[in-house]
């Protein structure tokens, strides 16, 4: 528990071993009352004077030219303020393609890429004048052929989308635009010999749909920028660093005038980790030069906001009748929506990772098509790989006559495995969860009619990335924390937990609050799982620091040597001869003191996070499918995953049971459903339905806890890995149910009466 | 004297190396190892740019580029990882 | 142009004008002053927006602001009694039942409602008493197990 001077360095993430006080326990988060009491402030909570109402005019078409925009009639309506198209976003990006791809998506620019695509944006004194205005805008668009479709979009038929769009990736330079905007390819071996060696070959297809991220609160945003060029914008996002130095960009503004506050944010799950309004809003208060609140409906969230990849996976299975898997082959075509992505390539990382493999590839196609700009959605890309791997191993298991979590067991991926995406393992934990699944009590349950199991396992990469933490000791002897990672979960009660811990004071007496842009260095977003990885190592590393001030101080104040004092238990203690007479002085004391030995008190830390290790989970799923109408309930549910270190053990636990919850609802229910004429047909929540509370059962979890080497505590991400296995198991334990193999996601009731009846057929 | 290295080049990079699988570079950190690989392949360097991560013996680092690269040192370029 | 209403809120008088295709939520939000209901849809699909009028559970986005003459509303702020937090509110802080929490004030509401026409609910009960109300954070476990930790406090 102590840290003294003759420790090494205090930046050093490498795991100790020690006994925890705080770190583990389950605390009252710090804006608990305020989120129960209706106190705290989200996107569209906030206002300042004078402020207008902005509202978007989106397209109607999937593609179309727009060849002119007529807004004089709504620029003379009385209380309009100002209307903007992309003519008042002109291009600052220089030459960034990937920057001009998130323009164009803010506000269409010579074409409308999908149903609800930005054309132009108002701002008016209030919402009555705001929708007047918006009819009053008159748009000529000359309609292009349209696709929505990924496998449709490959083909050679299909309306190129892009004219600056080439393949790349390919082995031969592409000559002539694609709707494929990427091929890429990972494994090692020979798959075509493992197929010959196999005695059984599987070879399935699968089909999963686009989903949303569904986060209950909308976007929202207030803008306000002066003449000068100073701004401020107040807005809900994962990320209000990232959102700040992209607008700026988009803007022309300086980075520094633009000060971005984060508000209490209502969910995001990688949908507010990209801008989509806040450009908008900025452009029309300039214009204006008032204030101006942007906030999305339901149906604009749905319409042009976050949702993930449509897919389409063909894999093949070569086995042994022993178990041994002599071939993995998989070819991922996802598409990015209408800008150009990675999320196939993702997929063909992520898509056998759980596994050891003499010989497998894996082939990625990143397609574009007339959909919104698909955004991340937790672990992004994986859950709809291990839907079709983990599918095709259970099958491959049942046809050699071997129990599918034995199959598992004997080809799971280990330390020193090559893994599927190329590198060698270190210590990894798929191993400990797929036995936890075997010996959990689940497995052991009965089954009534009608029901099935399914156990599925999942990878997810995690990440660490920038991140900075003030520290600052006040006068009375307590501890703020400023953190700059957004608080999605309660990340803040996890920061002040190591806070605490590692000054060896108690919880209430340290508070994190989230600073705005102004206030802090730059912070990464909060995705990849990174943000109480990586705040959680950077405020210790920041405590660290306050740690050697405070010893420094209480050096100064017994006159004698800094290498003479020792912190323990939220004290400095004087070690060594001769000393012995003097008395530890608390933080309090050193707090009160700190005017007359050198000023404030405080610590910092600026760290990449790198290195925040791989993860793996196991979930067992029963299901009961009712054979009249094809309707699957969730009867038992089990998530099995490893933590590293729990800081606050009812927040991972709600982690698992949330990405969890988000995978059975992709698993059973939610879909975009897109029209003949490249409409969404179905953008509210009344016809995409998400989960609600009498679909499920009590999601049962279990946390593994094996010790992450690269951080103090052993600290792992959590956040995104529970959404990866729910695909597989469900559909697995669908299969059970009904006895038909479920290629197709999600597996709503008609769709999986028409398996029941085909396969009758047949 | 830096060390020499195999390094392995995920499929988007392979191109602009001639389509070879790895190469070998004598760097003796990330930052080194990306100053060589524009130098001698320029076509790698948008790449770069937008990000790349690396994988040192498993580990895989984004943003560190002050990271040496041990002797013997299992090396792989991969894209750099998003997440939500 | 606008209509003139007097209603209560969280027991106060309370006046104010409104257009007459005003939503409650609307009202309570940008007249009011009262932003603890939430809009997570506008369409009575989320449960976001719930208040309990004159006794009964309504998604304020689908009612009218103009129509509140004469009635009761309790809102998410009149919830604990002064300082002292309601059991729901407590047993959600304690239990984590909330992670975004922007769902939360709908959740307590219903809750409320639920638990004042059934003081001791069954799991099934609660689950399907907090049907109307969606969540995406939580999954809803801790969400029925606070719940039930605050209806059997409550009971005493
Ligand atoms: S906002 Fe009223 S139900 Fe969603
Ligand atoms: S806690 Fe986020 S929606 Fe319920």
């Amino acid at each position: 528990m102590s840290l003294d001077s003759h420790s090494s360095d205090p930046m050093n993430p490498g795991l100790v071993e020690r006994k925890f006080k705080v770190i583990g326990s389950r605390v009252a988060r710090p804006d608990g009352v305020d989120k129960v009491t209706g106190r705290a402030r989200f996107g569209a909570d906030a206002s300042a004077p004078g402020q207008l109402v902005g509202l978007v005019l989106r397209s109607p078409h999937a593609h179309a030219q727009i060849v002119k925009i007529d807004t004089k009639a709504a620029e003379k309506l009385p209380g309009v303020k100002a209307v903007i198209t992309s003519v008042d976003l002109p291009d600052y990006t220089n030459g960034d393609r990937s920057m001009l791809d998130i323009l164009e998506n803010c506000m269409a620019r010579k074409k409308a890429l999908y149903d609800g695509h930005a054309v132009a944006a108002v701002a008016a004194i209030d919402a009555a004048t705001a929708r007047k205005a918006l009819a009053l805008i008159n748009v000529t668009y000359k309609i292009l052929p349209h696709v929505t479709d990924v496998d449709e979009a490959l083909k050679h038929t299909a309306p190129i989308i892009h004219d600056h769009i080439f393949t790349e990736g390919t082995p031969q330079k592409s000559e002539m635009p694609s709707n494929q905007n990427k091929h890429a390819s990972y494994g090692h071996g020979d798959v075509e010999q493992g197929l010959k060696e196999a005695d059984v070959v599987i070879s399935r297809s699968f089909k999963t749909e686009q989903t949303h991220q569904g986060y209950i609160e909308p976007h929202s945003c207030l803008a306000s920028v002066s003449p000068d060029g100073a701004a401020e914008m107040w807005v809900c996002t994962q990320g209000h660093f990232v959102y700040r130095n992209q607008c700026a960009i988009l803007l022309g503004l300086d980075a520094n005038k633009l000060r971005v506050t984060s508000s209490e944010i209502g969910g995001g799950f990688g949908g507010k980790t990209h801008i989509w309004a806040e450009p908008l809003a900025l452009a029309l208060s300039r214009k204006a030069n008032r204030p101006v609140k942007l906030t999305m409906s339901r149906e604009e969230v749905f319409r042009c906001t976050g949702p993930t990849s449509s897919t389409s996976i063909d894999v093949k299975l070569g086995v042994k009748k022993d178990g041994t898997i002599t071939a993995a082959f998989a070819e991922l075509r996802y598409h990015g929506g209408a800008f150009p992505s990675t999320w196939a390539e993702l997929g063909a990382q992520t898509a056998f990772a759980c596994y050891d493999l003499k010989n497998v590839q894996t082939i990625s196609k990143d397609v574009v098509v007339n959909r919104p700009k698909t955004a991340a959605y937790r672990a992004p890309s994986a859950p709809m790989a291990a839907f079709a791997v983990e599918n095709a191993m259970d099958e491959a298991a049942k046809a050699i006559g071997m129990d599918p979590l034995d199959f598992r067991i004997k080809n799971a991926a280990k330390e020193g495995t090559k893994s599927s995406y190329g590198p060698v393992y270190g210590p990894i934990g798929i191993g400990p969860t797929l036995m936890a699944a075997k010996n959990h009590p689940h497995m052991k349950a009965p089954l009534g009619k009608n029901q099935g199991r399914g156990v599925a396992c999942g990878f997810w990469f995690n990440f660490g990335g920038q991140t900075c933490v003030d520290v600052n000791i006040t006068p009375d002897g307590n501890v703020t924390i400023a953190q700059g990672t957004i608080d999605v979960g309660g990340s803040r009660a996890s920061i002040a937990m190591a806070v605490a811990e590692e000054l060896g004071v108690t919880y209430d007496h340290v508070r994190s609050t989230i600073a705005d842009t102004s206030s802090l260095g730059h912070n990464d977003m909060t995705d990849g799982s990174r943000g109480t990885f990586s705040t959680s190592m950077a405020a210790i590393f920041a405590t660290r620091n306050a740690i050697t001030v405070l010893r420094n101080r209480a050096a100064k104040t017994w006159e004698i040597n800094v290498d003479d004092v020792e912190w323990k238990d939220g004290s400095a203690h004087p070690i060594g001869k001769g000393h012995g007479n003097l008395a530890p002085l608390s933080l309090k004391d050193l707090a009160a003191g700190a005017g007359n030995t050198g000023g404030p008190i405080a610590g910092h830390a600026e760290i990449t996070a790198d290195n925040a290790g791989v993860s793996f989970g196991t979930h067992i799923a029963d299901v009961e499918t009712d054979p009249e109408t094809g309707r699957s309930l969730i009867k038992r549910y089990t998530v099995i995953q490893d933590a590293g270190k729990a800081m606050h053990p009812s927040y991972v636990e709600g982690q698992y049971q949330g990405g969890a919850v988000q995978g059975i609802g992709w698993a059973l229910n939610e879909e975009y459903v897109y029209g003949k004429d490249g409409r969404l047909q179905n953008a509210a929540f009344l016809d995409y339905r998400i989960p609600v509370c009498s679909d499920l059962p009590f999601i049962d979890t279990q946390i593994l806890e094996i010790p992450n080497p690269n951080h103090p505590y052993g600290v792992r991400g959590v956040g995104e890995t529970s959404i990866v296995p729910p695909l597989a198991a469900v559909s697995i334990a669908v299969t059970n149910s009904t006895g038909v193999r479920q290629t197709h996601i999600p597996m709503s009731p008609p769709r999986v009466l028409k398996s029941i009846q085909d396969a009758k057929a047949k | 004297m830096a060390l020499s290295h195999i390094i392995h080049l995920w499929g988007a990079l392979r191109p602009f190396a001639d389509g070879a699988p790895t190469i070998s570079v004598s760097a003796s950190t990330i930052r080194e190892l990306f100053r060589i690989l524009t130098e001698k392949y320029p076509g790698m360097e948008p790449h770069i740019k937008r990000g790349v991560a690396v994988s040192i013996n498993g580990q895989i680092y984004r943003d560190q580029w002050d990271t040496p690269l041990p002797q013997g040192a299992e090396i792989y370029l991969l894209q750099r990882i998003p997440g939500g | 142009m606008g209509v003139h209403v007097q209603t209560t809120i969280n027991g106060d008088a309370v006046e104010f004008a409104c257009g007459v295709d005003e939503s409650l939520l609307d009202v309570l939000r940008n007249r009011v002053g009262l932003t603890g209901a939430k809009e997570g849809c506008g369409t009575g699909d989320c449960g976001a927006c719930s208040v309990i009028l004159d006794g009964r559970l309504v998604c304020s986005c689908l009612v009218l602001g103009a129509e509140m003459n004469g009635k009761s509303v309790e809102t998410i702020e009149g919830m604990a009694d002064g300082n002292v937090l309601h059991p729901l509110q407590q047993h959600f802080i304690d239990g984590a039942a909330l992670q975004c929490g922007v769902c939360t004030p709908g959740f307590l509401m219903a809750a409320q409602a639920l638990l004042r026409k059934n003081p001791d609910p069954t799991e099934e009960e609660i689950r399907f008493g907090l049907a109307g109300n969606l969540c995406r954070c939580t999954g809803y476990d801790k969400i029925v197990r606070a719940v039930q930790a605050a209806a059997k406090e409550m009971r005493g």
